[in-house]
């Protein structure tokens, strides 16, 4: 019952490696390498990488720059509550706003053309997923998150709010097309 | 024996038995510290367990039980309870057995350790009322600037103060055992894995402790604000760090239970020394796996931090799942099991739910647990995760299949060995490790399919009643989610069979003999140094077996985390 007392060897630290585990340390130190420069070598080679551009911000800041959008570059409402939506420039600023328990405006986008598009919640913490192409980021109140984004299919989606953001969390769904 | 008759001249009068079943000693202290913090732990898994009905058949779509208020409250107490107060309960009993009863010597400082014990029920108390009294459904994570009561935060420092507390016992009584020479020459390994642990429980309780007190400060309105990010990276260092205390606890646990049910001694005391020490430095670092998708923070803080610096803490986790099974093939090799790969794996113990709870919950942590973890740990793979319910799904792989099912097969051997009693129903006690880990096994891998698919944790109503614009998930999550019901209910099912076992037993199994108290105890006996020459194996393989379950297990890793690689490729360019 040798791993419940203390070693016989008083040198154990002496006691040579069996070879099964010489053999498997290399393979996973080798497997261990591989993962790591995996991350790294996506950032050179790979397109989906998660830009760490951050600013702070606040929710009256943050507001006054998404209604100069909405008011610039809307081409039609939806729903009874006229949702904007809008259809920003290739290569503009785009900015969404989470907040309890909505995000507002809707955004047009155009298939292969890249935007600037900056995330904030006005309120708690919410999680920005976009279905089905399934991508999740998380929005932090208090900062402004700015990512660059190439749409690279067109179709309607939708903007799922996937961190708990209260009661009505549920319903926290909004809308983003791209032509 | 002069050390014991000083400390009984000191007024450390106790008594110490030797367990004729185990040949184990147990201080009077010491045992019944173990006992309460056990039973204790046993009660939050009762009360999480039924909460997790609640959870599992609000979020199965076809019955969508409670509402959405009593869904969120039960969640957030589910998480706290299983999460915190049931393993750390268990942790303090493993600590105070790995220290004193492995070391055979006297607890440090009972009264102490009773102290602690007491702010950890208050606290745990204090934390559930608050929970159930409706105002505090802030989930586990309790993210500010959400807010939870102030009874909410106190309950939960109070908690990790007698945590740290008992961990200080545990230090203390290291030291008796070292000053009255109850052994000599190293600390035994499964020792050495409990202090590693207990390391990162310090580590662990003092990010705690920096930033639910300012919380705490903020929701008594001390203070005007506490910054969201902040809160996210260092919770994160308390939150993901509490759950490699259970790794190092429970891969302790599987290394006693290779040595207790097959006499099996570590291939290599070096490696797998080596291998705790790698959690020591670099574990802690995880925090960053939960801020992959923030912003805010560097990508080079993300990627180191990410891998636990070069996956050198996966490297360890990877020794341990070899060296663990390696050790029990070699003990099965001498004995004579020695025809072909398997035989030793064939002819073990299954009936023995000490061993095939352990095994299960090796298996299971390792092929579901590691790879996903490693691959939602990915920078950039994260990003199709991310507060998906994969998360869960890799967790309960991780938490449930590993540490919880391993403390549940450790409590088969403690009950005769600690609670001197029989268990109750050996039949039932057989198959519940296979009902309880193959339920989750099951459970978990339908969670991560859901997640892949996108489906959000924490979320209510996956069909978004009520919402303007909502969002119809495909056919297949919605079956996913149906079979995580299905798994979630076979599962507690288990877990109740569990709690029916042990409490049964402890009240009404047959009393066993708990061998003569004796006021001194008798110290550890220095053990022969066995021969070194390996005769068993083939072409110098102590373990062919286990090499071979490791290479299948290597090539189910890269193939899934490359597929993940194939699936990100094809999102939206981002950057």
């Amino acid at each position: 019952m040798s791993a419940i007392l203390p070693p016989a060897e008083r040198l154990w630290w002496k006691h040579p490696l069996d070879r099964v585990e010489g053999v498997w340390i290399a393979i996973a130190f080798a497997w261990c390498m591989v993962m790591f420069f995996m991350m790294v070598g996506w950032h050179i080679y790979g397109k989906q990488n998660l830009s760490t551009e951050t600013y702070k911000t606040t929710p009256e800041k943050f507001s006054a720059k998404a209604q100069a959008m909405v008011d610039k570059y809307t081409v039609r409402t939806e729903t009874d509550q006229n949702i904007p939506v809008v259809h920003p420039p290739e290569g503009s600023d785009i900015y969404l706003v989470a907040r309890l328990w909505a995000w507002w405006p809707i955004l047009e986008l155009e298939k292969d053309k890249t935007y600037k598009l900056h995330l904030t919640s006005m309120d708690y913490n919410h999680g920005f997923s976009l279905q089905p192409t399934n991508i999740n980021i998380q929005v932090v109140p208090g900062y402004e998150h700015v990512i660059k984004v190439t749409p690279n299919q067109s179709g309607q989606f939708s903007i799922v709010c996937n961190e708990f953001c209260g009661i009505n969390h549920h319903t926290m769904v909004g809308r983003l097309y791209v032509k | 024996m002069a050390a014991t008759s000083a400390a009984l001249a000191s007024g450390n009068a106790t008594t110490y038995r030797t367990c004729p079943r185990s040949g184990l000693q147990f201080e009077r202290s010491a045992e019944r510290l173990m006992i309460f913090n056990a039973v204790t732990a046993v009660v939050a898994l009762l009360v999480g367990g039924i909460l997790a009905i609640g959870v599992v058949l609000t979020r199965w779509p076809a019955v969508h039980w409670l509402a959405a208020d009593t869904f969120y409250m039960v969640l957030t107490a589910h998480g706290i309870d299983m999460l915190i107060f049931w393993m750390i309960f268990f942790e303090v009993a493993v600590l105070y057995f790995c220290s004193s009863t492995l070391l055979r010597c006297r607890i440090a400082t009972p009264k102490i350790a009773w102290i602690a014990y007491a702010l950890m029920v208050v606290g745990a108390l204090m934390n559930n009322i608050d929970v159930f009294r409706g105002g505090s459904s802030v989930m586990m994570t309790s993210y500010v600037p959400m807010m939870a009561t102030p009874w909410f935060y106190l309950g939960l420092i109070l908690f990790a103060v007698g945590a740290l507390i008992a961990c200080f016992v545990f230090f203390g009584t290291l030291v008796v055992a070292k000053r009255d020479k109850t052994y000599q020459g190293s600390v035994p390994l499964v020792t050495f894995g409990a202090i590693v642990a207990a390391i990162i429980a310090v580590f662990t309780i003092v990010s705690g402790a920096i930033i639910l007190i300012p919380t705490f400060f903020l929701a008594i309105g001390w203070i005007k604000e506490v910054d969201p990010l902040i809160y996210r990276t260092i919770w994160w260092a308390f939150g993901h760090s509490s759950q490699q205390i259970n790794v190092a606890a429970h891969i302790s646990i599987w290394y006693a239970v290779a040595a207790i049910v097959f006499g099996a001694k570590p291939m290599s005391e070096r490696v797998s020394r080596g291998a705790f020490l790698l959690y020591i430095f670099f574990l802690q670092l995880a925090s960053a796996h939960h801020l992959l998708a923030d912003p805010g923070v560097s990508t080079e803080w993300k990627v180191v931090n990410t891998s636990y610096f070069m996956y050198f803490a996966v490297l360890a986790s990877m020794i341990h799942g070899l060296t663990i099974p390696g050790a029990i093939e070699v003990a099965q090799r001498a004995k004579g099991y020695n025809k072909g790969l398997f035989e030793w794996l064939r002819k073990a113990p299954w009936g023995n739910p000490t061993f095939s709870g352990m095994f299960i919950s090796l298996i299971g942590f390792g092929f579901l647990g590691g790879i996903s973890g490693v691959m939602m740990g990915t920078e950039q793979l994260n990003l199709i995760i991310h507060n998906t319910i994969y998360v869960p799904g890799h967790f309960h792989a991780t938490v449930v299949v590993g540490t919880t099912l391993t403390f549940m097969a450790f409590t088969y051997f403690l009950i005769p060995v600690l609670f001197k009693r029989e268990v109750i129903s050996p039949g039932l006690a057989k198959i519940q490790p296979y009902l309880f880990g193959f339920s989750m096994y099951f459970f978990c891998l339908v969670m991560m399919g859901a997640g892949t698919l996108g489906v959000s944790r924490r979320h209510w109503d996956m069909a978004f009643g009520g919402a303007a614009m909502a969002y119809e998930w495909p056919g297949a999550a919605y079956l996913m989610m149906g079979l995580v019901g299905i798994g979630g209910i076979a599962a507690i099912t288990g877990g109740a069979l569990y709690i029916y076992l042990t409490v049964g037993s402890i009240l009404w199994g047959k009393k066993l003999d708990a061998g003569v108290p004796s006021p001194r105890f008798t110290p550890i006996p220095p053990t022969a140094p066995s021969a070194a020459a390996q005769v068993y194996g083939s072409a110098g393989f102590a373990a062919p077996g286990t090499f071979v379950l490791a290479m299948v297990f290597l090539l189910a890793f890269i193939l899934y985390y490359f597929i993940n690689w194939k699936y990100l490729a094809q999102l939206w360019g981002m950057s």
